[in-house]
């Protein structure tokens, strides 16, 4: 198996040599970039498979990088990598179309893990952000109101968000629910399309109102 | 680390105009939040008001005026990165911006049909209406945007000028049409009228910026009381990274004691720079939350909550998350795992707490009697308030509590509140 390519970036230089020298190991990681013009054009110029990508950077942060990049290198993966929890700079970033989130305090094996899952076309969910979709497609809606089967979670993919939540590995979700860690995988890349496409107007919404509690 | 004054004052619910939805001017967005429909409803209603005799476009306006708008409300560390350009702030999806161009194009359509037919607004009345109408819009588009600081950046010096220009000018050419219309009326009638547009037209310029300047004192004193609030955390925080900085060089060896340090600190910053997630207050969430670091604190392990949902506390909701935070300390103590997961979720009915450990594990079934920890405290507590506990543990594997309490109406709880826990 070839080495994925990875690149870091991230504004604080001692962050992004803390990350590399924890994965060097088991990928190759082929550049760093430190704001978001220099990761647009690292993206264009070496065409990573893995953008390990910090969500506050100069120049508009990390859903501009993914806006300017990713409509031409859909061949490369995004995974969002923040210190931030705040939800709407989470989802945000998601929907922009990164195919994970990974908090910064995660570990060096977790995160190569996480990398080789992005790599493979599927998505990475941490608990918290489990636990933000969750709350994000919760609250019940009228049958009627729903216009697309994007708007709402099947009770399958609420049992595999549930049990993210809960501190489950796919493995142990797979076989909580009896079910293949492939199935699980569809799942939650489902989860993360209907994040990505949703109109809901629930999910703006929901972003506001956590601001005003 | 909200204040209590955030809760308590404004018990009502108020509608604003978001300043960061807007299609012209955040009226339509504003209600539909307020409402709870979605906002292309709201703009429907809008549009077929306006086929009769315009009544949709005034209340657009009055609402307009009377809606205050509102930026939304940012955690100090989103607010610094949104102004150091670290963040993009949502934009309009442009699929909503196009819903909206189309909705207003069959609104037009119809009302020029509607004219056509005769059965509209009388023609020499209608085109100063409309320029008027439009004129107005410029002007008061213009001081929404002056009142918030990254749109006056954008529209200062001569584009400002100019659209103030345009709007009076319109304003203008609507009352000079209107008198003109009216050459019958004889001298003094002209004479009145004039006079009265004159004004409106005055009051209409001027009015909006009278308004504004009461609404923004009072803003700019919140504004102070709030940046008030921050310096005096930021104070307090500043310390409390002092202290755990001079901990960490006297026990630089301790690597647990480090690490607990540490992870409490980044806690405490986290929470201020990017939380909404407060753990004060008599509400589950941060009561989960509150206990999950209580034990991190008290053990030296991570506790890692995530809570869906929230609701208030009652008898029963207490003693589950006690039972919770039992089921917590026994993992700390017992399991010899490096952190424990918890969720919490309530959707209004019941509440459940799961928590996780992947340490050693033991059998449930030989729970002895004597284990009061988990008979009495655990399982005991929570079924005494109608609910249920699981026990799952393979040794080797890990153990989860699973922990469930029904919730029950408001009533029912006053009523039985001489039960205990």
């Amino acid at each position: 198996m070839t080495e994925l390519r990875v690149a870091i970036v991230d504004d604080h230089a001692m962050f992004r040599t803390g990350v590399r020298a924890e994965i060097a190991d088991a990928v190759d990681v082929v550049g760093e970039a430190e704001d978001v013009d220099g990761a647009v054009k690292l993206v264009e110029e070496l065409a990573p498979d893995v953008v390990l990508l910090d969500v506050h950077m100069p120049g508009g942060g990390g859903i501009e990088v993914i806006r300017r990049a990713h409509p031409r290198h859909a061949d490369t993966k995004f995974l969002a990598l923040s210190v931030s929890d705040a939800a709407e700079d989470v989802i945000g970033v998601i929907r922009a179309g990164a195919r994970g989130y990974v908090t910064k305090n995660i570990s060096g094996v977790e995160l190569v893990d996480a990398i080789t899952r992005v790599a493979a076309g599927d998505a990475v969910f941490s608990p918290r952000l489990a636990g933000f979709v969750l709350d994000a497609f919760a609250g019940t809606i009228e049958v009627a109101q729903v216009d697309e089967d994007l708007d709402r979670l099947t009770e399958r993919e609420r049992e595999v968000m549930r049990l993210i939540a809960r501190g489950y590995a796919y493995k142990e979700v797979a076989k909580e629910l009896f079910i293949s860690i492939k199935t699980v995988e569809t799942h939650v890349s489902s989860v993360l399309r209907k994040l990505q496409l949703s109109s809901r107007h629930e999910l703006t919404r929901w972003a506001n109102d956590r601001r005003l509690i | 680390m909200r204040t209590c004054d955030d809760r308590g004052v404004t018990e009502y619910r108020r509608a604003f105009r978001p300043a960061d939805r807007r299609l012209v001017a955040g009226v339509s967005a504003g209600l539909a939040d307020h409402l709870g429909v979605p906002v292309v409803a709201v703009r429907v209603a809008f549009v077929v008001a306006s086929w009769f005799n315009g009544a949709g476009a005034i209340a657009y306006l009055l609402l307009w005026r009377f809606m205050p708008l509102a930026a939304p409300e940012l955690s100090p560390g989103l607010e610094s990165a949104t102004r150091r350009g670290l963040r993009t702030s949502s934009r309009l999806p442009i699929r909503e911006i196009v819903q909206a161009l189309c909705l207003a194009a069959v609104g037009l359509g119809v009302f020029v049909a509607l004219q056509a037919s005769g059965r509209g607004i009388a023609g020499p009345v209608l085109a100063p209406i409309v320029i008027g109408l439009v004129g107005v819009a410029v002007i008061w588009r213009q001081f929404d945007d002056a009142s918030l600081g990254r749109w006056m950046r954008q529209t200062s010096g001569l584009a400002f000028a100019a659209r103030v220009a345009v709007g009076i000018l319109l304003v203008a050419v609507a009352a000079v049409y209107v008198i003109t219309q009216d050459r019958g009326w004889g001298a003094i009638a002209d004479m009145g009228v004039a006079v009265v547009a004159a004004l409106i037209g005055a009051a209409l310029i001027l009015g909006p910026w009278l308004f504004k300047l009461v609404g923004d004192l009072d803003e700019e004193r919140r504004e102070r009381v709030r940046s008030q609030e921050r310096a005096d955390v930021a104070a307090h925080l500043h310390d409390s990274v002092l202290q755990t900085l001079a901990l960490l060089q006297k026990n630089p060896g301790d690597a647990a004691q480090v690490a607990t340090l540490a992870r409490r600190q980044e806690r405490e910053l986290r929470s201020w720079l990017y939380g909404t997630d407060n753990t004060i207050g008599d509400r589950f969430a941060a009561a989960v939350r509150a206990t999950a670091v209580e034990v991190e604190d008290d053990h030296r392990i991570p506790v890692e909550a995530v809570v869906v949902g929230d609701t208030s506390m009652d008898p029963d909701v207490t003693a589950l998350v006690r039972a919770a935070r039992e089921a917590m300390v026994n993992a700390a103590k017992h399991s010899g795992a490096d952190r424990i997961d918890v969720y919490a979720e309530t959707d209004g009915r019941s509440a459940e707490v799961f928590v996780r450990d992947r340490g050693a594990g033991f059998d449930p079934e030989r729970i002895a009697d004597d284990r009061m920890g988990v008979k009495g405290s655990i399982i005991g507590r929570v079924e005494r308030h109608g609910g249920t506990a699981r026990i799952r543990s393979t040794p080797g594997e890990g153990t989860e509590v699973a922990l469930t309490v029904p919730i029950r109406q408001a009533e029912q709880v006053t009523e039985e509140r001489v039960g205990h826990d």
